[in-house]
């Protein structure tokens, strides 16, 4: 992007490029960018994809309304109820049927002065189509305010669609997203939910429908640091058969307060599900709370889960400074390993994002 | 020239006291090997040596290249020249084999290129971007081990039972990568590297020849001689037989 088109659009790229968002085309197969209310910039550079405001979107499809509050109860609670306003904004992005679409898109959503931010957003993966997106959440400094996302997701027949979303906010906001997704026959959906700066609040418990054959992973990767409460989870309702959900989070908490919650429904037959939660204590305040449940409806599923909460093992830093490593370093190393999700199928710029974000937080945790 | 000298070193683990009063002396290019029953110290020996926190030194101290690095933490030791390889070393989830590799690299001075070649030599190429130890046979712990000694390149060498839970054929190519490490190959007079080799069972020195052995027993060193010497007594009188006749050997030839 031009520095012409920088001024223009008003917004700290630095800032953007944290949460994994370049405003450059030769990078990304698409663009959308949401400053409180308003579509500062969108764009497609895949002709296989479509990007654009949900309220552009409505205006060009009329069947896009049907999509809207399709996965999400409107009456769900305070915050959908708040969101369910004229003036919601967000983006609608769609991979057409068939259409490969390697290179991501990204999505940004940016809170510059709005006390609330009301955004409702739209994802749709076509029959056999693959799509990846990056969404990158972040906000200006020193703004005080909350962030409602409603997302809703659709995978068609056969679709593969990652979603990646890196969350970089100010202690001073508030953040509740709503996210459902529906993934039909024989379709995946990967999502990576990034968190490692400081919030205020996070609460958030993105839920899954499968039908047969589908597969849903979700990992997390969190980071609380004195300050901060965040209780994310997420949930998959295995209700085809031959469906199956993988959910893997790691949460760190150095002062702050992390609850980690998973949950897998076996609500067909031949179905199979895994939670693993893993919690690393770095001070000696802070809190990580581990709720894993699953719940089976069918004696043929096959559910399992794992947690466990701990320091950083000394056996594992001594072993590293006899490799010439000093104790910071080796520490770091540690965390730096802890933090790493092993993603299959994930595009390599995404993987880039990721590793870009963890390497800046790496600061803070040491 | 000595490059280690441990003096009347006693060690505690916990409440426990592990060693008392141990002496050894080692000199540049030699290779010691040390037998020893279980929980007769050998380990403990060889983490005090390296540095490792859970071994407390509560007496005496350890010289290494006339430096006393008795409270040195253990990376400025491996700097000076200490490497180790473990025996049951710990698996670290995210952490993989290439990331040690290069920690390692660092040390010994080495470009990827040779941690590449030497990943070859090891047989550890497909192991590199796994996570370190985890999911690891006896044989590749071992080999990974003698990998990153490789490429720390230490001038004294600590093998904590190299060849334990090892199959024959595993058995003979760690065999030769210690050989290498200490140049055995070389000729006695041009060698600089020295080692301790610990072992239960001697199948390493089937393939590596020690200068000396001797038996850690009751928390102390004892019986040095020829390492197949005191293997085949161990082998034939057990360590407490082994012992008696050294000890009776030791006051014929004082008295």
């Amino acid at each position: 992007m031009s520095e012409e088109y920088e001024r223009e659009l008003g917004v700290d790229t630095e800032k953007l490029k944290e949460v994994g968002i370049e405003l450059d085309k030769s990078k990304r197969s698409g663009t959308f960018l949401l400053e409180d209310q308003e579509t500062k910039t969108f764009a497609s550079f895949f002709e296989g994809v479509e990007v654009m405001s949900i309220r552009d979107a409505m205006k060009k499809y009329d069947w896009v309304k049907n999509y809207f509050w399709k996965l999400l109860d409107r009456n769900q609670d305070e915050y959908t109820r708040e969101a369910d306003t004229e003036d919601v904004n967000g983006y609608f992005i769609r991979a057409l049927p068939g259409a490969k679409v390697e290179i991501p898109v990204e999505a940004c959503l940016y809170l510059k002065k709005a006390e609330k931010q009301k955004v409702h957003n739209i994802v749709v993966a076509e029959e056999n189509s693959e799509l990846n997106i990056i969404s990158g959440c972040t906000s200006h400094p020193g703004v005080t305010g909350m962030h409602i996302g409603l997302s809703e997701f659709f995978v068609k027949k056969d679709a593969k669609l990652s979603f990646t979303m890196i969350h970089s906010w100010e202690p001073t906001i508030e953040v509740r997203p709503r996210t459902a997704i529906h993934i039909d026959e024989g379709g995946s959906f990967i999502s990576n939910y990034i968190l490692l700066n400081p919030v205020k609040l996070v609460q958030t418990y993105p839920t899954a429908y499968l039908e047969k054959d589908a597969r849903v992973v979700f990992n997390s990767v969190i980071v609380a640091l004195e300050g901060s409460t965040i209780d994310s989870g997420s949930r998959a309702v295995l209700r085809g058969e031959n469906s199956s959900a993988e959910i893997v989070s790691r949460a760190i908490s150095k002062g702050g307060k992390v609850i980690a919650r998973g949950h897998i429904i076996g609500d067909a037959p031949e179905v199979k599900g895994h939670l693993e939660c893993k919690g690393l204590m770095l001070s000696e305040n802070g809190l990580i709370h581990a709720i894993p449940e699953l719940e089976a409806k069918y004696p043929n599923v096959e559910l399992s889960h794992e947690a466990a909460i701990g320091k950083i093992a000394e056996e594992e830093i001594f072993y590293l400074m006899s490799r010439g490593l000093s104790k910071d370093e080796a520490t770091s190393a540690i965390v730096r390993g802890f933090m790493e999700i092993e993603i299959k199928g994930l595009p390599d710029p995404l993987k880039e994002a990721i590793d870009r974000t963890i390497e800046m937080a790496e600061k803070d945790l040491l | 020239m000595g490059i280690l000298r441990v003096v009347n070193l006693g060690v505690e683990v916990g409440e426990r006291k592990i060693l008392k009063n141990v002496n050894l002396y080692i000199k540049s290019g030699e290779t010691f090997v040390l037998f020893g029953p279980n929980g007769s110290g050998k380990s403990t020996l060889l983490n005090a040596i390296i540095g490792n926190p859970t071994y407390r030194v509560v007496s005496g101290r350890i010289m290494f290249k006339k430096i006393d690095v008795t409270n040195l933490p253990t990376n400025e030791r491996t700097k000076l020249g200490i490497g180790i390889a473990f025996q049951n070393p710990p698996k670290i989830s995210g952490v993989k084999l290439i990331d040690v590799l290069r920690f390692c690299a660092r040390i010994g001075g080495y470009t990827e290129e040779k941690i590449l070649e030497l990943a070859e030599k090891m047989n550890m190429v497909n192991h590199l971007y796994r996570e370190i130890n985890v999911g690891f046979s006896g044989g590749e712990v071992k080999r990974s081990e003698l990998l990153q000694l490789m490429l720390m390149n230490p001038d004294l060498i600590l093998l904590d039972e190299p060849d334990s839970g090892v199959d024959l054929e595993n058995v003979a190519l760690i065999g030769e990568a210690i050989n290498e490490l200490l140049e055995r190959d070389k000729n006695a007079e041009s060698r600089e590297k020295s080692g301790i080799i610990i072992t239960h069972q001697g199948h390493i020195l089937d393939y590596v020849d020690a200068d000396y052995a001797a038996i850690l027993y009751n928390g102390r060193i004892a019986c040095i001689g020829e390492p197949e010497d005191i293997l085949n007594q161990i082998r034939n009188h057990g360590y407490e037989g082994c012992m008696a006749r050294c000890l009776r050997n030791m006051n014929e030839n004082s008295g």
